[in-house]
Parts: C-alpha cells; structure tokens; sequence
C-alpha cells in the first residue's frame, strides 16, 4: 500500500525540507516502520519509548484521528494521505 | 524597573521584556525565543521562560499598582516589551471581581466568600482579548502581518477586534455551525472569517496544517505558532483576582476547560505570585469544568487517568467544545496536586446555571458561564467544595454571545396598554 505522509515542520530536518513524502505499509505502524527506514531517526519522534504515538502527537489517516480509529493499527490503504500533527490547544 | 532585553540567540535580539526563552513542559528542552510551539525533541508544548531575579516584591507591587487599568499592569511578569501600553492594542484586563452575595445564598455559600470573576466585560466580551493582546505583541516582534486563529467563536472575535486595532490583516477559521452571535461578532471587524464543514477539532487541524504550508507563510496564528505566548494572556486572571482579594490567594477556584491552557496557566500565575513573594503562600484548590456533552478531562479525572481519551463534542456550551484538549493532562496534574477536582453538568444545568447567575448577580453568562456556576453547585453538594472558604467563580464570556442558550426565555405577559390589564396579568 502506498501513501502519502505529510511531515510537520518540525521533522522536516528528516525528510530533507519535503513537507510530503511517500511510504508504504498496510497499516499505520508500518508506514512509520517505513519512515524510519528512508528518514532515519523519524519513528524515535513520533513514537515513545513503549513505541506507542507521543501524547502530544496527532496522526490522521485520511480525515480520521487514529486515536477514534485503532491506534498504530489503523489501515492506510493504497493512495491514503497521512497527516502527522503536534497537538495545539485553542479556542 | 527597566525592560529587560534579552538575546535569544547570538544572531538575534529580541525584546519580549522578562521572557528568556522557550522551555518544553514535557523534556525541559530549551529553545530560543521565536514562532514555534511543539518541542522539536518530544512534541510537547513549549512554554516561556522568564527571568524574574531582578524583581523586589515591594517595589513590584508599587509599579503594578501605579500602571494602567489593564493587563499592561502586569508587564513586567508578562513576554511583552516594557513600553508595551503606547501600542496599538486592545487593552483588555482588570474586570470586575464581583461579590456574589446572592448566589451564595441559594448555592449555600457563607456570606462574602463567593466572587465571580465577570471576564464578558472584556473589549470583545470575552477571556480571549487577553491572550490575543499577548500574540499581537509577539507577532508584531517576529514581524508577521496577517493574524490568524482557529476558533471556537470567541477567539475570532478577539483576534479580528485585536487585528483591526493593531493594524495587521486577519484571516480566521471558525466551525460552520457556530452560534450566529459569535458569527456577526467575528465578521463586524472587517477581516476574513472562514466556515470550516467540522468541529473545532478539524479546523484545528487544518490550521496545523495550513501552517506547515508555503500558503501560510508569514501568517501568525495567535493558538498556533504564537501560542507560548497567547497562552500567557491567561496568567493575568491569576494576578487580578488575587490583587483584587488585596494580594491574596483566593482559596478555590472554579475554571472553565476547553484545551486545558486557561486552568494551567491561572496555576501558573499563581505559583509566579508566590515565588515573588507578592501574596503569602498557602494551599488552594482548582477545580475544573467542563460540559457533560464534551468532558474528555472529567471522565479522565472520575477514571483516576492521568491521559485523557479525546471525544467527539456534543453540547450547547460550544465554546468548551474541544474534544481533544492539548493541555488535558496538565490539567488532571494540578486538580489533583492542589486537591481540587474535574466536574461536568449536562445542557440542562448548564441553562439553570446561566439563568440563576442572571437572576441573582445581575451577570448573563454565555454557556461556559453556565458550566462554571453550575459545575459549583455540584461541587457543594458532592462536598468536594468547601462553603466556608473564599471562591472565586470564572465567568469567561458574555450571554449575549449565546443567546440560543436561552432561547424560551421570553415576555413574562402581553398586555392592553392599560391598568386594568396590568392587574388582570397578575403584575401589580
């Protein structure tokens, strides 16, 4: 399954400045074990040490909150887009 | 006591009076002062970070008490520039502290210890002008020329009112389905107001995203990238409220939650006020509230959690509705340090509550208003609040806002345009 991640500024030092970038994986922790290997050091930002997604992390898969979804789990199917997105708080 | 400039990095100088530096709340991580908002380490939020060692209580509080009416009274503990009341702003701050003798009454609160701090008295008649005038200043130093924000109504009033008053251009991103007082009040100050199709949540998102973007470049998004900043506005409730007690610690307070950042920084500010010595240290307890309809923070709090699991927001108090609240877990820390709690009441009490503040202080609350007051009386009767100590009630936003709220409220009679009518009616 190929996808669409789009990068937050912040890891963009990872990704050479692209703000989107291509990965494959059937679901979301393989698209993140994906990044790793082409953007090393990207899954230790995102992922805790217990691997699971920062608190202060937001991942959408499509229009979806992976956290409503199944988590890590979450299928990425084929043309997916993958949004990557620090937590904010406002009102 | 002179404004203080500090280098943020050996290649620039930036002047945000006592502001040092961006620390994240997570790792510690330190950063130099500039328009970003997520640890580049750990994703937390980043902070700002003050040298206040310069400062003698004594002569701080002489200075705060000669400054202006404003929150410009507490520059010196705020990331803004010393001159900062000659500018173009807003000026919003010292509301009243009104004494709710009444309400105390019918709450069961002993006399002269119920106080509601009445924040819809504010330029745009919401808590919001004070953490916009704190981005204005911000963005004015990193050079941004376009304001934007995404909002759940009363933010966009803020930013549009701050914007046309500071001179920069605002472009903000609301919820389509806001309440129509919000709307106009947003749109009336001639900048850009845009309908996203979703909730708070997912124009939040977008903004995120947009920020990310070369389409969003040189746009300082007030809860954004200027949020460290924005977020200190919130300290000032902390000041006031304690300089209006005569310089001291109220010893409860009952704080509204949508993203968690007001409770947290109104805890900050606080601590600030002991560390510097300006009111004496002693315990006091912050209670949060929330809408049964989106209380993330609540459940989290009943559930003994120290995350919180987001909701999909369904209540009237839609200025509360944030459904994924950043600062929730800050949050469920300080309630449970000070020896507060988390509490919702559902659409129902809400209304009951706005009606009642109304009746007995004179005060129409918008809806989180009404979660504040309601959330009180159900902390008295669950005996989590204590009746005899000094309470201070937030109210951080005008009912005209939320006028559906309220809705059946209406003519009591329609009468002949005489007397005989007006006895018939029951009225004399």
């Amino acid at each position: 399954m190929s996808v669409t991640v789009r990068i937050p500024t912040i890891l963009r030092t990872y990704t050479g400045g692209q703000a989107e970038v291509a990965a494959e994986g059937a679901t979301l922790a393989d698209v993140i074990a994906d990044l790793e290997k082409n953007h090393t050091g990207i899954a230790a930002r995102v992922l805790d040490d217990q691997g699971k997604l920062r608190r202060f992390v937001n991942v959408y898969v499509n229009d979806d909150d992976v956290r409503f979804e199944q988590g890590l789990e979450t299928a990425t199917p084929d043309g997916a887009g993958v949004s990557i997105i620090p937590a904010v708080a406002g009102g | 006591m002179a404004a203080q400039t500090v280098a943020s990095t050996t290649e620039t100088t930036v002047d945000l009076g006592p502001a040092a530096a961006l620390s994240c709340r997570e790792c510690g991580h330190r950063v130099p002062l500039g328009p970003v908002f997520a640890c580049e380490e750990c994703f937390g939020p980043l902070e700002i970070a003050y040298d206040f060692s310069a400062y003698d209580a004594e002569e701080l509080r002489k200075q705060i008490e000669a400054g202006p009416a404003n929150i410009w009274r507490y520059a010196p503990l705020l990331p803004v520039p010393a001159d900062v009341a000659d500018k173009p702003n807003i000026n919003p701050g010292w509301t009243k502290l009104v004494k709710a003798d009444n309400l105390a009454r019918e709450l069961g609160v002993e006399a002269g210890k119920l106080f509601v701090k009445d924040d819809s008295g504010n330029p745009t008649h919401s808590f919001k002008d004070r953490v916009v005038a704190q981005a204005i200043e911000a963005a004015r130093v990193f050079g941004f020329t376009t304001l934007s924000c995404s909002s759940t109504g009363n933010l966009a009033g803020a930013v549009g009112a701050a914007a046309a008053r500071a001179g920069f251009r605002s472009c903000v991103f609301i919820p389509h389905d806001l309440e129509q007082g919000k709307v106009v009040m947003a749109a009336v100050y001639g900048g850009e107001l845009v309908g996203i199709e979703g909730n708070y949540d997912d124009v939040n998102r977008f903004c995120s995203e947009l920020i990310g973007d070369p389409a969003g470049e040189g746009w300082g998004f007030v809860n954004v990238n200027l949020r460290p900043y924005y977020a200190e506005g919130s300290k000032t409730l902390a000041y006031e409220i304690c300089e209006q007690l005569g310089w001291q610690l109220p010893d409860q307070l009952v704080v509204p939650i949508a993203s968690g950042s007001q409770l947290t920084k109104i805890d900050k500010g606080l601590q600030e006020l002991i560390k510097l010595g300006l009111v004496e240290d002693k315990p006091y307890k912050i209670f949060g509230a929330q809408a049964e309809g989106c209380s993330p923070v609540s459940v989290a709090y009943k559930a003994g959690h120290d995350v919180v699991r987001p909701q999909k927001p369904n209540t009237i108090a839609k200025s509360l509705a944030i459904g994924n609240p950043a600062d929730g877990p800050y949050v469920l820390d300080i309630a449970r340090r000070t020896g507060g709690a988390v509490e919702d009441v559902d659409d129902e009490q809400i209304v009951d509550a706005i009606k009642l503040l109304a009746r007995t202080e004179g005060i129409f609350a918008e809806t989180a208003g009404g979660v504040t007051v309601g959330v009180t009386r159900k902390l008295i009767e669950n005996g989590l609040l204590d009746p005899t100590k000094t309470t201070v009630v937030l109210n951080t936003g005008d009912g005209l806002k939320t006028l559906d709220a309220v809705a059946g409220t209406g003519l009591t009679a329609t009468i002949r345009p005489n007397l005989d009518s007006f006895r018939e009616a029951g009225l004399a």
